[in-house]
């Protein structure tokens, strides 16, 4: 990995990317292990530190750290209280001083994470900030469809869903494409953010996305979108953007269904589309932890080339 | 006491707008400009490769007192003020509370300090909350010459209607912060790519653009003078030069001479570039700076 921090994919190179994902392997394979954990990070410490609310992430944040025998503190600070940058800075340079190896932290704000990672000497993981940059997520969709398919260049992904307000997209936007995939958008024009077409990503018609797909990506909708007058009626959204089986089957026959979760079953993706021989969700969320652990061990361990203390 | 201001370039506002020449002041006055043979008994002050000009005015300065003295009191902003050639500064009304009043108007007229002259502008509003007429008459009695809620638009169009036809009747300058907060709500930065790559709420131009359309309808069909703040798209400076020339502002013109429109251009296309770490509000919009940059 290039320098302390995992901020974003956006400036990731396409190296940096495929050791992660590469060392991920290995660490998937501990956890099945009868004793998922082995010694690779003794002695290190791990702060989670959370702005937002987050059940899977920081579980699965959590967990990658324990499994690589990491001593963990659970940070769970009042969105209300502290969304200022000075606040966090405060915050940062206490952690700081109490010595911990890799923070962990999700923020509504974005630019957070960079900010926190200027004020400690300690690694920072973003684990989500505001609608910037979500990139372990970003990471486990690779993994996860580097795994089923095989390769990642030359894939036809489409994201379909509330673009604007997504983390993930983007960083699924930057991942996919410098592993050489074609990414395309849809979604309510409401919800697509201006000159998302600079990044590379097209953005088309529903059907123009899903047509031939290798991978479609499901975003969640949060529910406030339609009091914010976004949008007219989740119903609506549900009959014209909304995953089923009809729309599914305009895509490749092996293509792959997945969402980042919590899904709203019958809204962005029927419960048949969901639950379907097509969709990796749950396999989403245990790469994820892999994926963390890789992670972890390269920002805290001893780099890629000392596999030994995994054995 | 004499004093010579040597071989500067003079901006003169009546005459030729720069040219080498001394300035002699006596007894604080000026007493004469161009070539000044002044004899001995003068302190001499050589300006050469300086400008010279007449005190300037600053229509927008934010002073925060009372209220918000940890960003700016009014010592602080008048000696900036001066440090750059500005003998006269606008206090613009984002107090606390907010200049809303005569007294606190007077407050701030009378705290100016010896560094520059201070005219306060009054709120439009009461509170600068958009919701009742500010008392303009009592403000004007304190010394307020213009009303404003900068920082906002008042975002009635009824309201801002009446507040021009009541600010025309006390001869009063409006000063309009264009930006209509249903469009700019929670924007951090210009609508555009960057904004989409940081993930960061956008602000498009069209906020400011309908205030400045609806604005300046406003106030040709009132007849008072308005000044648009911090105008920084190109498609606001289309409604404001147009103003000059359209029928509506022909029609109006019973008001007397002189136009109803003025504009104001960005001040932070002085400061300093790269463009990127001027953080000002409304932002800085590229293609306009061009657009400055290349007179059609």
């Amino acid at each position: 990995m290039q320098g302390k921090d995992l901020l974003g994919l956006e400036d990731m190179s396409r190296a940096a990317i495929e050791e992660i994902l590469d060392t991920a392997g290995p660490m998937r394979e501990i956890m099945h292990r009868g004793i998922k954990k082995v010694p690779a990070l003794r002695g290190r410490t791990v702060v989670t530190l959370f702005y937002e609310a987050s059940t899977r992430t920081r579980v699965s944040f959590e967990l990658a750290a324990k499994y690589l025998s990491c001593d963990t503190v659970g940070v769970a600070a009042a969105a209300s209280s502290v969304t200022k940058g000075e606040s966090l800075k405060d915050t940062a340079r206490t952690l700081a001083a109490m010595q911990p190896d890799i923070i962990v932290l999700r923020h509504p704000r974005p630019g957070a994470a960079a900010l926190l990672a200027r004020e400690v000497p300690a690694g920072v993981v973003n684990a989500g900030d505001g609608a910037h940059e979500h990139p372990t997520q970003a990471l486990l969709d690779l993994f996860t469809v580097r795994e089923a398919k095989g390769r990642i260049e030359g894939l036809k992904v489409a994201i379909i869903g509330d673009i604007a307000h997504s983390r993930v997209a983007r960083s699924d936007i930057w991942g996919f494409s410098r592993l050489g995939a074609r990414v395309f958008l849809a979604g309510p024009a409401t919800l697509m953010p201006e000159a998302v077409e600079e990044t590379g990503a097209r953005v088309v018609p529903l059907g123009e996305a899903l047509y031939d797909a290798d991978v479609v990506i499901m975003l969640r909708l949060q529910l406030e979108r339609q009091q914010q007058g976004l949008l007219p009626d989740l119903r609506e959204y549900a009959a014209m953007f909304g995953l089923n089986r009809e729309r599914l089957a305009m895509a490749r026959p092996d293509a792959l269904v997945m969402h980042p979760g919590p899904m709203n079953r019958g809204l962005e993706i029927t419960p048949e589309v969901a639950d379907g021989p097509r969709s990796l969700v749950e396999r989403q969320v245990e790469n994820g932890v892999a994926v963390r652990m890789a992670v972890l061990y390269l920002m805290a361990g001893g780099g890629a080339k000392t596999h030994d203390a995994l054995d | 006491m004499t004093l010579l201001i040597e071989g500067g370039r003079i901006v003169d506002t009546v005459g030729q707008v720069l040219r080498r020449g001394d300035v002699l002041v006596k007894d604080g006055r000026i007493a004469a400009v161009g070539k000044v043979d002044a004899g001995d008994d003068v302190r001499v002050l050589p300006a050469e490769g300086l400008l010279v000009a007449p005190g300037l005015i600053d229509l927008h300065t934010h002073l925060r007192e009372p209220g918000f003295e940890a960003k700016e009191t009014i010592l602080t902003g008048t000696r900036a003020a001066i440090k750059g050639g500005f003998t006269c500064v606008l206090a613009m009304p984002n107090t606390r509370p907010a200049i809303d009043s005569g007294a606190v108007a007077a407050y701030v007229a009378r705290a100016a300090s010896d560094w520059a002259r201070v005219i306060p502008v009054g709120a439009v509003t009461r509170g600068r909350e958009g919701r009742e007429l500010s008392p303009m008459g009592e403000l004007k009695e304190a010394g307020v010459l213009a009303v404003s809620d900068d920082g906002r638009s008042v975002a009635a169009a009824g309201l801002m209607r009446n507040a021009m036809r009541y600010a025309r009747m006390l001869d009063l300058l409006v000063i309009s912060h264009c930006e209509d907060e249903t469009l700019s709500a929670g924007g951090a930065m210009n609508e555009g790519y960057t904004a989409t790559r940081l993930g960061l709420p956008g602000i498009p131009a069209a906020a400011e653009e309908v205030m400045v359309a609806r604005d300046i309808i406003l106030a040709g069909e009132t007849g008072c003078r308005l000044h648009i703040a911090h105008v920084s798209t190109a498609g606001s400076v289309g409604p404001v030069d147009n103003t000059l020339n359209t029928p509506l502002v022909k029609l109006k013109n019973r008001f007397g001479p002189g136009l109803p429109t003025r504009v104001a251009k960005l001040p932070a296309l002085v400061a300093p570039a790269p463009l990127n770490s001027v953080k000002v509000c409304p932002a800085v919009k590229v293609p306009f700076v061009t657009m400055l940059k290349t007179p059609s």
